[in-house]
């Protein structure tokens, strides 16, 4: 660059500085007004998974214990008969159970009537291994839970490795989910 | 009643202040939920105060209708009951949920920006101003005597011809 042009641009400087920060603030809020305020990071990635005890549903012999997640990879979801999304990925949870790829973990979460979850498993099939009943939010604050379907990936040891916010639907399942269990499987 | 004196006026006027003054903001806290020590209750709505709903995000949970901030509110007097500090029991759920719980983010190295570059920005601005007013004030002051030995005798000349 030579001496004029340098100079000609510290001149300018004082007017093109507050374009330049126009121009970031912008792109930040562009980046921003794209992100789904529902997707937290959290900060339960890579920790074991708190202590819970759950009762079990009407009419079932058990609940679903922190302890119960020790031992192999597991698919820990969270669900409700209120819940209109889980019923999108409620078929899909069915196929990984019948190809037998990962036990699922159910949390029947915020049942305000005891009767409601059994039925909804029994109306749409049940792709679970334990399910326990939650209306207090007990295990549903332990998993850092702000909304239904939620879906964790936890590794043999019962440390927490992914959280899906969202329904499980078949690009979730090849691109993201599989590959991961697949990776802890493995290991 | 269409002539109201201005007293009487005054007089509503300084009723529905007071009203409104009195009136104390709508919590969405239930009756059953509120514990009997009021000591740890008045503790409680503190924790509360500070903690979102994540649900609907822009309330605290003290606020907030969510189930979900029920069971918080509910967790929150749980832990102070079994003797957890305030301290213990923010952590607690920030544990679970985040820095993103807390409605007034932490000071820490990621929030500098968000703490400090207001200052910065605004603080920057000043400065750029100060400097511009100073530069353009000693210009004209060093223009004023940077006149050539031909121009201060000229002026002189004008004077002269115009006392004359």
């Amino acid at each position: 660059m030579t001496a004029v042009a340098a100079r000609g641009l510290m001149r300018r400087l004082p007017y093109l500085l507050p374009l330049a920060l126009f121009v970031i603030l912008a792109g930040y809020f562009w980046i921003g007004l794209g992100k789904d305020p529902h997707e937290i990071p959290s900060p339960l990635i890579d920790k074991p998974v708190a202590a819970f005890s759950l009762a079990a549903l009407e009419g079932r012999e058990r609940g679903f214990t922190s302890q119960d997640l020790i031992g192999q990879v597991s698919l820990v979801n969270v669900f409700g008969s209120w819940c209109v999304a889980c019923r999108i990925e409620h078929p899909f949870l069915m196929q990984i159970r019948r190809e037998g790829l990962v036990p699922i973990y159910g949390i029947d979460w915020r049942e305000k009537d005891r009767q409601a979850g059994p039925l909804w498993l029994a109306q749409h099939g049940d792709p679970y291994a334990l399910v326990g009943d939650d209306p207090d939010s007990h295990a549903a604050i332990a998993f850092g839970v702000t909304g239904a379907p939620e879906t964790f990936i936890v590794d043999a040891k019962g440390i927490i490795r992914y959280k899906q916010v969202g329904p499980i639907t078949a690009e979730v399942w090849e691109q993201t989910l599989w590959p991961i269990i697949r990776r802890l499987q493995a290991g | 009643m269409a002539n109201h004196s201005p007293l009487a006026g005054r007089l509503i006027t300084a009723l529905a202040v007071l009203w409104l003054s009195v009136a104390s903001p709508a919590y969405a806290i239930q009756p059953n939920e509120v514990l009997t020590d009021p000591a740890l209750e008045a503790r409680a709505r503190d924790i509360g105060r500070e903690l979102r709903c994540l649900v609907c995000q822009n309330q605290s949970i003290d606020d907030s209708d969510a189930d979900l901030a029920r069971d918080l509110r509910v967790l929150v007097r749980q832990r102070l009951t079994a003797g957890d500090n305030d301290r213990q029991v923010i952590d607690y759920v920030v544990s679970r949920y985040g820095d993103f719980v807390l409605l007034r983010p932490p000071v820490k190295p990621e929030t500098w920006a968000l703490w400090f570059g207001p200052a910065l920005i605004g603080g920057g601005g000043l400065l750029a101003m100060a400097l511009y007013f100073r530069r353009r004030s000693r210009a004209s002051a060093t223009e004023e005597t940077s006149l050539s030995d031909a121009d201060e005798r000229r002026i002189a000349r004008l004077l002269e011809d115009g006392r004359g």
